[in-house]
């Protein structure tokens, strides 16, 4: 495990040791080879991006990290130590909180109470004083709605609190997704394509809600995105995938710079 | 008031309070099927099973006796004691408990993904397993339930409607059964605290997050399985009340089982994924089979109760399908 010191950004934001390192990771669906021997680490307040073409398996290598599939072989080590094979559900209540592609939200339940499952991790009391409703379960409940309040002022939308998620417009509820994985308060968020989908103004709003969130939470964010504009503007530092290969892993600059990414995406991206 | 206006009010009392029991077994079938997607076939049995366990811990009966004396030529069959309804509740609770594991544990874990069709073939085997197994634990002769129930007809009732007729009218007051009226009251407290439940906790809330999305689910640490779970048990616990009070109205025998089909007709009405829904449709059908009945029942023959309520729910599948307050079907083109 590496040890690596803090620094401070350019722009005042300390970033911290290794969190989470991924060593050597390979997925196989049968004999379809999704991500081949990649390893790169996180590192405590940054703002990681993965990106690559359609099918380089930037989602696969995400919904590792978040416990939904398991590598064949690799290693995740998170906070120091290595992770041993587990639910999806133990790694959400381990810290790692994430957003989907293709938005998955409780439909018929409002708002606020989307936001409120995101604590849900946070909420220890057991069914039965639960059921009793007595106690710590009251207690707790007060608690993590005002955290949740205050989750909902940041991320503007109190004026749909109430409303049920299913009748939200696209962006809407991309936000409301966005709540609910921060009010968690993860050790790391995981993005999936935050702005796909979203028109110029609405991406702007998400750009500024990413960058305020790690300014101010501190939350350490790794995102997936298309749109290279964005992701050169945000990150601190790129994994750059091709075919379920890493090819190319730095800051913004060295990326934009480095001659195999160029050729393999960024060459065909832009003219 | 004319008399025949009183005597139809009577009807529709009765009819009422036999809907709060449709309704109680129906709320068993939408607990499970909203969380889970499984349509519970085994609701009924549930509920017999558990009337069964009450009638043996309350008599200290000993489990599997025929079973052990059979194979060990013994001749045991009671422990010797009685536990008071409350303790034997609370026992029964669980052993309601214990079984929704089971049922998690060896059936259902290993069905995640399935077809709904083989879900709900998995629930019929479950329905006769546990038959069978309430049979061999417990014995299959019919056992009176007697929980402290107030039983037979409310006489303040009766003396309270007597003078709502006119005089020497030979009007003798509505016979309104104290242990219905005693289940409406449980009943209106079990859905109460129900949503209560469902609404401002954190497992409630995770139970509803777990009916809409399974991924979302998991990916905010809501483990489905200790969700599944929960809504077994709770489903057990609805059958324990379904099953004290169908087994203190008419004894504990295993034509009990077959209220699950009386469940049907509600829930097609009520739309399966609506606790009001359930409710409603149950008062539905027991008024509708009661005032029917007494309506037109002279005319056709009688007994129309046993199938008016399968008609009523052929009635709302031709015209709306999704019953009352169930999920809009939306058919994407």
């Amino acid at each position: 495990m590496s040890t690596q010191e803090s620094y401070v950004t350019e722009d005042g934001r300390t970033i911290g040791p290794t969190v989470m390192e991924m060593k050597n990771i390979t997925l196989r669906f049968g004999g379809v080879k999704a991500i081949t021997d990649i390893s790169f680490d996180i590192r405590e307040g940054e703002i990681r991006a993965i990106i690559g073409p359609n099918g380089a398996g930037k989602s696969s290598m995400l919904n590792v990290i978040s416990g939904f599939y398991v590598p064949q072989e690799g290693e995740v080590w998170y906070k120091g130590k290595k992770r041993p094979p587990m639910k999806p559900y133990q790694v959400a209540q381990q810290g790692i909180a994430r957003t989907f592609q293709n938005i998955a939200l409780f439909e018929g339940m409002s708002v606020l109470d989307n936001v409120m499952t995101g604590r849900i991790r946070q909420m220890k009391s057991g069914v039965f004083s639960q059921a009793i409703w007595k106690g710590r379960a009251e207690k707790e409940e007060v608690e993590n709605r005002e955290f949740v309040e205050k989750i909902i002022d940041f991320l503007e939308i109190q004026a749909i609190r109430k409303t049920p998620v299913g009748r939200l417009p696209y962006g809407l509820k991309k936000r409301v997704e966005l709540a609910r994985a921060l009010a968690a308060e993860p050790s790391i968020l995981l993005l999936d394509e935050p702005m796909a989908g979203m028109n110029v103004e609405e991406k702007e709003d998400m750009s500024r809600f990413i960058l305020d969130m790690n300014d101010e939470f501190g939350t350490t964010i790794t995102l997936i995105e298309h749109d290279m504009g964005v992701v050169m503007d945000l990150s601190d530092r790129v994994v750059v995938m091709d075919y379920g290969k890493k090819i190319g892993d730095g800051t913004p600059n060295e990326v934009r710079n480095n001659q195999e990414v160029i050729d393999a995406y960024l060459g065909v991206a832009h003219d | 008031m004319p008399v025949a206006f009183l005597n139809f009010m009577e009807v529709t009392m009765n009819g009422l309070m036999a809907g709060v029991l449709y309704a109680l077994v129906a709320l068993g079938f939408v607990l499970i099927y909203k969380a889970s997607g499984i349509f519970n076939y085994a609701q009924g049995v549930m509920a017999l099973f558990s009337a069964l366990t009450l009638v043996g811990i309350m008599e200290g009966q000993v489990p599997f006796s025929h079973l052990i004396n059979a194979i060990l030529g013994t001749e045991i069959h009671h422990f010797g004691w009685h536990i008071n309804a409350f303790f034997g509740i609370l026992f029964t609770m669980v052993v309601m408990v214990g079984l929704a594991y089971c049922v998690q544990r060896f059936v259902f874990r290993h069905l995640v993904g399935q077809e709904p069709i083989i879900l709900f073939m998995a629930t019929i085997g479950l329905a006769y397993f546990m038959e069978g197994l309430g049979d061999l634990m417990w014995g299959s002769d019919i056992k009176t339930l007697d929980v402290g129930l107030p039983q037979g007809g409310s006489l303040a009732i009766e003396n309270l409607t007597v003078g709502l007729a006119a005089e020497g009218a030979r009007y003798y007051g509505m016979y309104i059964d104290k242990l219905d009226m005693v289940a409406t009251v449980v009943a209106a407290i079990l859905v109460v605290a129900l949503v209560l439940f469902a609404q401002y906790t954190k497992q409630g809330r995770a139970m509803r997050a777990v009916a809409d999305d399974h991924q979302a689910a998991l990916s905010v640490g809501i483990s489905l399985n200790f969700i599944w779970i929960l809504v077994w048990s709770l489903a057990g616990f609805v059958a324990i009340v379904a099953g004290v009070m169908w087994g203190a109205k008419s004894g504990v025998q295993f034509s009990l089982s077959l209220i699950a089909l009386k469940a049907l007709p509600v829930l097609m009405l009520g739309g399966f994924t609506s606790i009001p829904g359930a409710i409603v449709g149950g008062l539905i059908i027991g008024v509708g089979e009661k005032v029917f009945e007494y309506q037109f029942g002279p005319m056709l023959g009688g007994a129309t109760e046993n199938w008016f309520a399968y008609v009523l729910a052929l009635l709302f599948l031709v015209f709306r399908p999704q019953g009352l307050f169930g999920e809009k079907i939306i058919e994407r083109v």
